[in-house]
């Protein structure tokens, strides 16, 4: 156990500790919570150096050697990255819910175990090398995360968004699972580092393709890409500090960070490049056109988050097509990669500071909604700061960071125009304007967000609350974060040695060789170029659509409720549970007789088929014995017994014909030779004709009993088909015989070693002795259960 | 004989089945009456027939008919002998409860009506 291990197992641990800080009531669990991810965040902070000199730090554990599942924990510069975000963000998280959540009304220590857990997983997601690792903390995560948004349980929205996040981010988890396991086939082992050091062979292999599309279903769920984005919006009923933590910087970057390791994987397939790369701009355009039309705030940051996810997404996809060009110098798409990482750090801190600011607004006036708000600019002066520099960074106006990424993302997809791989050709312009298009919606909703909170009517008469500023432990942490995002944006090289060059190296490390490295410059001022026209350009027609916002607004209205993502995901659930119950019901009827049709019916056709399958019909008439009349006789007996028993009308006849055919049955062991077989036979015939008899006199004299069997063709047909089968397997059984009997041992031994004349008395009592054993077990069982039956009355069981 | 036989017992299989796809308990108990009595004219059908004789040391035959199938008979014979007494009662029983022998009206209450 190094020390890695043990920063990635102390949240789990300290959650169970949890149980103690319950009895605490004066102290607001949260300040026993706080040291750790802070310890934590020093901790990484400690790995920089290791990481920026392209050394990593890996660790490992036994776990099940035996199937090559080992605890690897493995320090890279992409996971370093994101496991300083997760412990950075993870401890103003829980310092803003100290101030957040109440102590007296909230239970604060599962809230705590929660998000300790979730912290726990989602280290271990980024800190794992072994694929198996990986995927048991990839389901913690959307375990943790279905808990927390549920917290308020007791809200019918809660557990919806729950369920819903749950099975989307679990079917992508499970298909992720499948892809990891194809992996595995195809290189013989879970560790990343081994397949990204074989993965050359692995872009010929029938395999790669599903392997990929099943890894990709699970980055794409986890990280609210098209169509699977309707999980974040419903997630949004959690309490405000899990959502600025979960569905903003940690949980929803999981399938980016999944993306961005396996790129060196799968980075050289066209397909990769098309399905990252467009399912990251349509997930980008979707959300930011959506956004607009949302009126709560939690509402307009979870779109504007889909948006932002889908924009990191596009970028790495696109940034995979460096992989193509192997030079390291002059490699034009290097930009998008290190445009992706460099936005990643942004989001989460201009996204995290929204998400609070969003919270005290909605802990001072009681409300999120949009149309009851305005004007709250003279009350909250610090919120409104905050927020505006989160909102202006989102945007991407100078000079935050937001910006400067934005360029980036911008100069990365305009460079798909000049790219000459994948059959681009003309649709490569597609991809700037598709970017063009999503950034000005980004750019008017992040107005929409700050101007018609902060400014504009102030309507005191529709909040619940006066408003005021918030207290001062709420503020701190989003102050930090605004001013992160204005450090990095006036200081963007501040980043781009320490984390954005290591984390590129891991996400193209065929791109160089020892010694080299990614010089990652981030300038403010490019000078005048196309990318600061298409700024602009988003500014000019972002504040005219915003003006003129009233008069369009109605669109949004005119799209049809029924082709809504939502909806859709409702109907299926909804069509598929009923449809199981239909189907259910529709087989699993409660009567006997239907359960036997299945049952014959099944078994003919698996017979049948097999017989015919096989060929396996023989007719053999050499090896059969003589005909004689007394045989004819008794044949026809019982035919004519039991055909006759399906007419008669009476029960009283049908049991004699029974009683009649059992006889006859005994006949035939007299001419076959087989005399305690006819006694034995002949015996209990007529014991089991007396309880038959028995039986008869206490059945009702009801009169629709006293009619014969109403004929059904389904019925003739099932017992026409069993009796065929039968005779046809009889036959063809009976003429394939391969070995002879093993009797002759009997005849010669019965005598010499059993002392015995009567063969079959003495196979059952000597030879053969346990059936016999066994079989007076049955009958005593059988008369003891009779016995019980008769004597044993449920008391009082008996209804009406 | 063997075909002969063969075809007997296809018959018996046939009236059994049908007698136990019916609605009356007591039917689909003679159906299984008769599907034992198939069942066993099976077993000793396959062992081959008339080879010889009983198969009694004290006969001195040159060639007896084979005694397994006829041990395998006996036991079989006494099994379904204590599984029909049984089911009869049970029959017999469910009939003084339910005050009825149709097994369409013995399906039990659905759980979600």
């Amino acid at each position: 156990m190094s020390l890695l291990h043990l920063v990635i197992i102390l949240p789990l641990l300290f959650s169970i500790l949890m149980i103690f800080f319950k009895r605490v009531q004066r102290v607001h669990t949260g300040w026993f919570v706080l040291p750790l991810p802070i310890l934590l965040f020093i901790y990484f902070l400690s790995l920089l150096p290791v990481t920026s000199s392209r050394e990593t730090v890996t660790e490992a554990i036994n776990w099940i050697p035996s199937l090559g599942i080992n605890f690897t924990a493995k320090a890279d510069g992409l996971g370093l990255l994101f496991a300083l975000l997760i412990t950075g963000i993870g401890a103003l998280v829980v310092f803003y819910s100290i101030y957040y959540l109440d102590k007296a009304k909230e239970k604060l220590p599962s809230f705590y175990v929660y998000l300790l857990l979730f912290m726990g997983a989602m280290l271990g997601v980024v800190l794992s090398d072994n694929l198996i690792v990986m995927y048991a903390f990839w389901e913690l995560t959307s375990f943790s995360s279905f808990l927390l948004i549920g917290y308020w349980y007791d809200r019918e929205a809660s557990r919806y968004g729950a369920q819903k996040s749950m099975l989307i981010t679990v079917f992508g988890g499970l298909a992720m699972l499948g892809g990891i396991i194809l992996l595995y086939i195809m290189t013989g082992t879970f560790s990343i580092t081994e397949i990204v050091g074989n993965s050359d062979q692995l872009y010929q292999h029938s395999l790669f393709i599903p392997s990929m599309l099943c890894i990709l279903l699970g980055a794409f769920t986890k990280s609210a890409q098209f169509p699977f984005y309707i999980w974040l919006p419903d997630a949004m009923e959690a309490p405000t500090p899990v959502s600025a933590y979960l569905h903003s910087a940690t949980m929803v970057k999981a399938g980016i960070y999944l993306v961005a390791r396996f790129t060196p994987v799968f980075g050289e397939s066209g397909f990769w490049f098309w399905l990252v790369g467009g399912v990251g701009l349509i997930t980008l355009t979707w959300g930011s056109v959506f956004a607009v039309k949302q009126t709560d705030l939690k509402g307009i940051l979870a779109f504007s988050t889909v948006s932002q996810l889908g924009l990191i997404m596009s970028l790495l996809g696109v940034g995979s097509a460096a992989l193509h060009y192997e030079a390291l110098d002059d490699n034009i798409f290097l930009v998008a990669t290190s445009a992706a990482i460099f936005h990643l750090i942004n989001h989460a801190t201009f996204k995290g500071s929204l998400f609070m600011a969003v919270g005290m607004i909605d802990h001072e006036t009681g409300t999120r909604d949009i149309r009851k708000l305005g004007g709250l600019m003279p009350f909250m002066p610090i919120t409104f700061t905050v927020s505006i520099i989160g909102a202006f960074s989102m945007a991407g106006l100078p000079p935050f960071n937001g910006f400067l990424s934005k360029e980036m993302f911008f100069t990365g997809m305009v460079r798909v125009t000049e790219m000459d791989i994948f059959n681009l050709g003309t649709w490569g312009i597609l991809f700037p304007v598709i970017a063009w298009i999503a950034s000005v919606f980004t750019f008017l909703y992040s107005m929409i967000l700050i101007f018609k909170t902060f400014t504009g009517n102030y309507q005191p008469e529709k909040l619940d609350k006066k408003p005021h500023e918030a207290p001062l432990g709420m503020l701190i942490p989003p102050v930090i974060l605004v001013s992160l995002v204005i450090i990095f944006g006036f200081f963007p090289n501040l980043l781009s040695d320490s984390l954005i060059s290591p984390a590129m190296a891991a996400v193209l490390p065929s791109l160089i060789g020892t010694g080299e490295e990614f010089m990652v410059h981030i300038s403010f001022w490019h000078g005048i170029n196309i990318e600061l026209f298409m700024t602009l350009g988003v500014v000019v027609l972002g504040i005219i659509l915003y003006r003129t916002l009233p008069k369009w607004k109605g669109v949004y209205k005119k799209i049809p409720e029924r082709f809504s993502l939502f909806r859709f995901y409702d109907r299926l659930l909804e069509s598929s549970q009923s449809g199981s119950y239909r189907l259910t019901s529709s087989y699993m009827t409660g009567s006997i007789h239907s359960y036997l049709v299945y049952i014959f019916a099944f078994f003919i056709f698996i017979l049948a088929a097999t017989l015919i399958g096989q060929d396996a019909f023989k007719l053999d008439t050499v090896n059969v014995s003589s005909i004689g009349i007394y045989e004819w006789v008794l044949a026809l007996f019982v035919v004519a017994g039991s055909i006759s028993i399906l007419f008669v009308k009476s029960r009283m006849t049908a049991i004699i014909l029974l009683g009649a055919v059992g006889y006859t049955v005994s006949l035939f062991y007299v001419l076959f030779r087989a005399p305690d077989l006819a006694l034995t036979q002949l015996v209990i015939e007529t014991i089991s004709v007396a309880l038959f008899l028995v039986c008869f006199y206490h059945l009702p004299k009801l009169r629709q009993y006293e009619t014969r069997i109403r004929f059904k063709l389904t019925n003739a047909l099932i017992s026409v088909g069993v009796g065929a089968i039968v005779t046809v397997i009889a036959l063809s059984a009976h003429s394939n015989k391969l070995f002879d009997s093993i009797s002759q041992f009997y005849v010669e031994n019965t005598y010499e070693k059993a002392a015995g004349q009567n063969m079959v008395n003495v196979i059952l009592v000597d030879f053969r002795g346990f059936d016999t054993l066994f079989e007076i077990t049955v009958l005593a069982i059988a008369s003891l259960g009779i016995y019980g039956m008769i004597k044993l009355r449920g008391n009082g069981r008996k209804e009406g | 004989m063997e075909i002969l036989m063969a075809f007997v017992i296809g018959i018996l299989f046939m009236s059994a089945t049908y007698l136990m796809l019916s609605k009356s308990l007591l039917r689909i108990i003679v159906g299984t009456g008769l599907l034992s009595h198939g069942a066993h004219l099976l077993i000793l059908t396959m062992g081959g027939l008339k080879r010889g004789s009983a198969p009694l040391l004290g006969e001195h035959a040159d060639n007896y008919t084979d005694p397994l199938p006829q041990a395998l008979i006996l036991t079989a014979i006494v099994i379904s002998f204590g599984v029909t007494a049984f089911f009869l009662v049970l029959a017999y029983r469910a009939y003084q409860e339910l005050g009825t022998d149709n097994v369409e009206e013995m399906k039990g209450t659905e759980p979600n009506d």
